[in-house]
């Protein structure tokens, strides 16, 4: 019978060491996102840092284009100032989203970004943006949101077009 | 050990002999009873839903049903009917084709049993609080499956406790197989069966606690304020649908290992030869359960997987099809030239090899990336795993059922109710599941209760195939219930050409199998 307990205790553990596994696979598979550039996830320098790396090249242009999206039932206003820019990779930029809390509560918003073609995540690089944290908007509200990127001058030269987008989401608090 | 004390003793008498029995005969016997009535739950949500896909527009039931209804038939038809039936067969037929007593475990295994039926009357019940039944697909994802209402957590603790109960039930198989065979009886001397199901309890014993992580964390996300799905907190939809496949491909075949075993045995005996290839057999099943695990997102590629990945996964899935391919080859050169018979279970069997056959190519057309992204999410992947699973998985355990059931309780069945019960199955489930491949390379989405006309003919064939398949499976029933009372004495090989240690114990085989070790040639 001893017999039998260690071989069941050694093929239970291997059940328990799974169990963790599955949850293991959740920070392994933001690590694999981020090194590879996949589900769109953008890079994040400062803005220092960037002018400082970064030699500009200005014989190439990229247009970048600029979406919002809501997700499910998000009532807010939410679109860029310009659908468009020419950029020069290397160089810095600034523009905007819009925001609006059409409702009678206050509310908090999460951004998500993501950037098509997969390929041109890695070098799309963020110094601010209202990604970065929760927005929270009074009732009523308006609000301009910035967003600073430049593009890496080794993206490759393909790629002509970038397309970032962004959804919103409803992260309210339910108030108790 | 527990069977020394035991000697000579009967079953207890009464009711409570079921409940408290830790005896492995009566165990396999009620996984088989619990399989049997889930399959026939199941199979009636089945006609459900071939009745509302009987013609276009929506007829019967409401769309929030209609898709709980081929949930709900999915999670039952995998987790409460092939999986038990799979279980109750290793508890009847292990200890017997290895020449032990019983299983290792025996209280464990009683407690393993015994989780089932609380888990799928807790899933069941779901149907009765507010908001209905799961009705996401089987695969639950998120966020869809998070909008189910006040079931949700009893849905995910009865897949809780069916997990538990197969993880138990594995280990007991492994510490079985390991500890208990009878002297001589090498691994490499082990019947298919056995073997099959070692590897088949090595993958859920991996498996499904992998299953149990990602609905824990579907219930987090849901009620613990966890975002591991939600994107707003920074997690990734998609990212449950790389957990839930990673389970979900060992978890096809888990469904189809032990059902090879079957067939492994059942041809020998009616084709009077050896199995052909025995130890390739082997290596190919354990080939094909390492592939398993690396193949996981072929039910992903429209996800947006960048092209090194769609190719990885593509030339993985179809590098499967090699072992399976030397299985299919080494089950026909043992009929090759054999003097062949075709009693019930060698015509389930052979229909089998075929039929099967025809759900892994369909398995090939959905494994190429490119053609999947036409084919994925229609009607294609339904006839696809339709064949696998019903023709395959169901198949060999009927195969099973019909090919031990004379050992298990003395009496021969109705041969000829058995074979008709055979043949109108098998025109029946042709007539509804392939006409679905039609339907699926035509654009007709899965999942769906309402389609648009052109889809109309193909349906209502393949619903007419559907309800009499559906009915002729109460022939099934009544042909096992027949059998149970009584027939013509079988003898202690039942089979003029069976091989095997359980055909040297009387038929039906005493309480307890082998106190003494059989010798082994
Ligand atoms: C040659 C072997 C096989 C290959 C190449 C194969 C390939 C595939 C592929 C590529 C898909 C995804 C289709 C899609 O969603 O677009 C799929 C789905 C499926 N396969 Fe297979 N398969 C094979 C054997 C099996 C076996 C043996 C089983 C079970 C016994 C099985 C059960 C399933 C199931 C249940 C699904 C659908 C899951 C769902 O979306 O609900 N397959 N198969
Ligand atoms: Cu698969």
């Amino acid at each position: 019978m001893t017999g039998h307990k260690t071989t069941f205790f050694k093929i239970a553990l291997i059940s328990v060491a799974m169990f963790g596994f599955g949850y293991l696979l959740v920070p392994l598979y933001d690590v694999f996102c981020e090194i590879t550039g996949l589900n769109g996830k953008t890079g994040q320098i400062d803005a220092t840092q960037a002018t400082a790396v970064y030699q500009p090249d200005l014989t190439r242009t990229i247009t970048v284009q600029f979406i919002a999206n809501h997700n499910a039932a998000m009532p807010w206003e939410f679109a860029p100032a310009v659908n468009r820019l020419q950029v020069h990779p290397g160089k810095l930029y600034t523009t905007h989203y819009i925001a609006q809390n059409q409702t009678g509560n206050d509310m908090t918003a999460q951004a998500v970004p993501s950037v098509a073609p997969t390929a041109a995540s890695r070098y799309f690089d963020k110094t601010e943006c209202f990604c970065f944290s929760q927005q929270h908007l009074k009732a009523g509200a308006r609000k301009q949101m910035p967003l600073q990127f430049v593009i890496d001058p080794k993206i490759p030269d393909r790629i002509q077009t970038v397309t970032l987008a962004y959804s919103l989401f409803d992260v309210t608090q339910p108030a108790n | 050990m527990s069977t020394a004390t035991a000697d000579h003793h009967g079953p207890a008498r009464g009711l409570m002999r079921w409940v408290t029995t830790t005896n492995h005969k009566d165990i396999g016997s009620l996984y088989l009873l619990f399989a049997l009535i889930m399959f026939l739950i199941g199979g009636a949500m089945a006609m459900v839903i071939r009745a509302e896909l009987f013609q276009p527009g929506l007829q019967l039931v409401d769309p929030q049903f209609f898709n709980s209804m081929t949930t709900v038939h999915a999670l039952l038809m995998i987790f409460g009917a092939v999986m038990p039936a799979f279980t109750g067969l290793a508890n009847w037929l292990i200890p017997m084709q290895i020449g032990a007593p019983d299983m290792a475990l025996p209280r464990l295994n009683n407690f393993s049993f015994w989780l089932l039926p609380f888990a799928f009357t807790m899933l069941l019940s779901t149907f009765f609080m507010n908001g209905g039944g799961p009705a996401s697909g089987w695969t639950l994802y998120p966020p869809l499956s998070l909008q189910m209402d006040a079931g949700f957590p009893f849905m995910i603790f009865a897949i809780h406790l069916a997990g538990i109960s197969s993880i138990m039930g594995s280990i007991n198989v492994i510490v079985t197989i390991l500890n208990m065979r009878a002297p001589g009886m090498t691994l490499m001397k082990m019947p298919l069966f056995v073997w099959t199901w070692l590897i088949t309890a090595y993958l859920l014993i991996a498996t499904m606690p992998v299953l149990a992580g990602a609905v824990t964390m579907l219930l987090t996300d849901k009620f613990a304020g966890t975002s591991f799905f939600s994107a707003a907190g920074g997690g990734d939809p998609v990212m449950y649908q790389h957990i839930f496949w990673f389970f979900g491909h060992p978890e096809v075949y888990i469904l189809i290992l032990p059902a090879f075993g079957i067939v492994s045995a059942i041809l020998p005996t009616f084709a009077r030869k050896p199995l052909f290839g025995y130890s390739s057999m082997v290596y190919a099943t354990a080939s094909i359960a390492f592939l398993s695990f690396i193949v996981w997102a072929h039910h992903m590629f429209t996800v947006g997987m960048p092209v090194v990945g769609e190719l990885f996964f593509m030339y993985a899935t179809m590098m499967i099809a090699v072992p399976t391919g030397v299985k299919v080859f080494n089950w026909i050169s043992t009929m090759w030239r054999g003097s062949m018979t075709f009693e019930t279970p060698m015509l389930f069997a052979v229909g089998f090899i075929i039929m099967f056959t025809i759900g892994g190519f369909s398995g090939l057309m959905l494994s190429i990336a490119p053609a999947d992204f036409q084919y994925h999410d229609t009607y294609f992947v339904v006839a696809h795993f339709h064949y696998v699973l019903v023709t395959g998985a169901i198949y060999s355990i009927m195969a099973a059922v019909y090919y031990w059931l004379p050992k298990w309780t003395g009496h021969m069945y109705d041969e000829r109710l058995g074979k008709l019960h055979f043949w109108i199955s098998t025109i029946s489930v042709n007539v509804l599941f392939f006409p679905q491949h039609f339907l699926g390379l035509a654009g007709m989405p899965r999942r769906i209760p309402d389609y648009s006309v052109q889809f109309a003919d193909w349906n209502m064939i393949s619903s007419l195939g559907g309800f009499v398949f559906g009915l002729s499976q109460l022939m099934f029933v009544w042909i096992i219930f027949k059998a149970i009372r009584g027939g013509r004495k079988a003898t202690d090989q039942v089979w003029e050409g069976a091989q095997g240690l359980e055909w040297t114990l009387s038929s039906p085989p005493p309480y307890h199998s082998f106190n003494q070790p059989p010798t082994v040639r």
